[in-house]
């Protein structure tokens, strides 16, 4: 990874913007991912309200998928999805990008291939990485 | 012009601080403290300075608070000496790593153990690569003078860094000097009002001070510090032209006594130049060509300056109060041979160690190490580099 040049940073390593921790992209932290299965899904939201990095992406009041770029991967949400919905599957990083097998692997999965697939960059955005994430990111990383 | 009155350094140093006037002070009053801060704290009480004055529970909490108010944008100082300024090496860290414009005085005192609080520069020697700017004194008037230079330096825009401002415990600190000081008004016209870049309490513009970097830019922080410390020489003449202009004395980054045409060359920092000073004129006056180069900024290091005073000498010897246990002798020592290694013709070196826990150095003492130079450099070779100077054999 190349970063921004020392020249180019603030001196004493301040940060003179505030509320910026979205642009600190924790999503490389994560070992399990979780997968979104949209069909089984009843919208109770107890994902979005839990989960401590705002990953939960909604639009109208309903959950859309997933922020990948901020989704540490602690598996509160799996967690906290209702046993009988089960809703949220974490899989391994390294198997999570078969889809075919995990759509195989869980019954009904149905439209697996929905969830957001949106993917982390690797490493700090260049720009950005010097900044520290202070508070709950929101969820405004996502990305196509 | 100012007046001449008598003061101790560390009356000094406190004139100074009053005179700077600083926003915030924080200090911890307990050996080894000095009495900078407890005169300062008079003021303080007699309404003199409008200071916030904050006790706290340590020097480690004292350079913290002066940390912390300085990035709220405060002008902040403290003082330190020996143990006091070991405990707070943690935090100068922090400060000279946030690019914090802090000014404080250290008296140079000896490191436990065994238990001693005398003179020597094991202190701030030891807190030499901790990325603060470091200005050595030989008296109460260089104390006093380089005080109130080291604001300017420390603030300017260039460097933003902090400063040490070191004189010798007991020698310098305690001894009463007639020294001359300037008026109020000259110093607070000398230092301006601070400017800080970017302030804690500034709503309008919110900042976050102490974040973490990892892998990723702490190392490009750490460049921009050894940047900034490339800058400083040029600030510090700058300052010391301008106050030549209000005081009528002269700095340079080191001060160079009869060495020019001296084939012998003493380097020295603080109050021992005085005794060296004294040697140099008497073997002046047998026809002897020696001279001294008294150390007064030490960080950053005037290299180039410093390998062209010395590099035409034939035999460069240098006194430590402190010693670096590299068996390679003194810190001062190592950095003048360094300076010298690029040069095409190299003096003969040798580092003398003295003075350690406040042991005396008196004239004798200084003879002998020009007798010792003389020999090597008519045997042509230092046959014993690394010397300790008035040790009991």
């Amino acid at each position: 990874m190349i970063g921004r040049a020392w020249k180019e940073i603030p001196r004493g390593a301040v940060i003179p913007e505030p509320g910026n921790a979205h642009h600190y992209q924790t999503g490389d932290w994560r070992s399990f991912r979780p997968i979104w299965l949209k069909d089984r899904c009843i919208q109770c939201l107890r994902c979005w309200i839990m989960c401590p990095d705002s990953a939960i992406i909604t639009e109208d009041g309903k959950v859309v998928g997933i922020d990948y770029s901020h989704c540490k991967g602690c598996g509160i949400c799996a967690n906290e999805c209702p046993a009988k919905v089960d809703a949220i599957k974490m899989i391994k990083e390294d198997e999570a990008d078969d889809f075919d097998k995990i759509a195989s692997s869980i019954p009904d999965s149905g439209s697996v291939g929905e969830v957001n697939r949106t993917e982390p960059k690797t490493g700090l955005r260049a720009d950005e990485g010097h900044r520290r994430s202070g508070a709950n990111a929101g969820a405004v990383g996502r990305e196509a | 012009m100012g007046k001449r009155v008598a003061l101790t350094g560390n009356e000094a140093a406190a004139l100074a601080m009053k005179q700077i006037n600083p926003d915030v002070v924080a200090a911890y009053p307990i050996t080894p403290q000095t009495d900078i801060v407890q005169y300062f704290s008079s003021f303080v009480h007699d309404g003199k300075v409008k200071t916030e004055f904050v006790t706290v529970e340590s020097e480690h909490s004292a350079m913290s608070a002066t940390i912390g108010a300085s990035a709220a944008g405060a002008r902040a100082m403290t003082a330190t000496s020996s143990q006091g300024l070991a405990l707070m090496w943690e935090m100068l860290y922090i400060a000279s790593s946030y690019r914090l414009p802090i000014v404080m005085p250290v008296v140079n005192r000896a490191l436990s153990g065994p238990i001693n609080i005398h003179c020597d520069h094991s202190d701030t020697m030891g807190a030499r690569d901790s990325g603060w700017i470091q200005l050595y004194s030989e008296s109460a008037q260089e104390a006093y003078d380089n005080l109130i230079q080291a604001v300017r330096i420390a603030e300017h825009p260039d460097v933003r860094l902090p400063v040490m401002v070191c004189f010798d415990g007991f020698i310098t600190s305690h001894g009463l000097e007639n020294l001359e000081i300037l008026e109020d008004s000259e110093v607070s016209e000398f230092i301006g009002e601070f400017e800080p870049e970017y302030s804690l309490l500034d709503p309008e513009h919110p900042v976050t001070f102490g974040p973490l970097a990892l892998q990723n830019y702490y190392f490009e922080f750490k460049r921009q510090q050894a940047d900034a410390m490339t800058k400083v020489a040029a600030v510090v003449r700058r300052v010391g032209m301008e106050f030549e202009k209000v005081s009528g004395r002269h700095y340079e980054l080191f001060e160079e006594y009869r060495l020019g045409d001296a084939e012998m060359a003493m380097v020295v920092a603080n109050s021992t130049a005085g005794t060296a000073k004294e040697v140099v004129d008497e073997l002046r006056a047998q026809g002897k060509k020696v001279g001294l180069l008294k150390i007064r900024m030490f960080r950053p290091f005037p290299k180039e300056e410093i390998a062209a005073a010395l590099s035409s000498k034939q035999i460069v010897a240098v006194l430590d109060r402190a010693d670096t246990y590299s068996t390679m002798g003194g810190p001062i020592y190592n950095e003048v041979r360094s300076a010298l290694y690029d040069e095409k013709l190299r003096p003969l070196t040798m580092s003398y160690i003295y003075g350690l826990g406040g042991r005396d150095v008196g004239l004798d003492d200084i003879r002998k190490v020009f007798s010792d130079m003389e020999a090597s450099r008519t045997a042509g070779k230092v046959s014993e580099p690394i010397n300790y100077l008035g040790v009991h054999e």
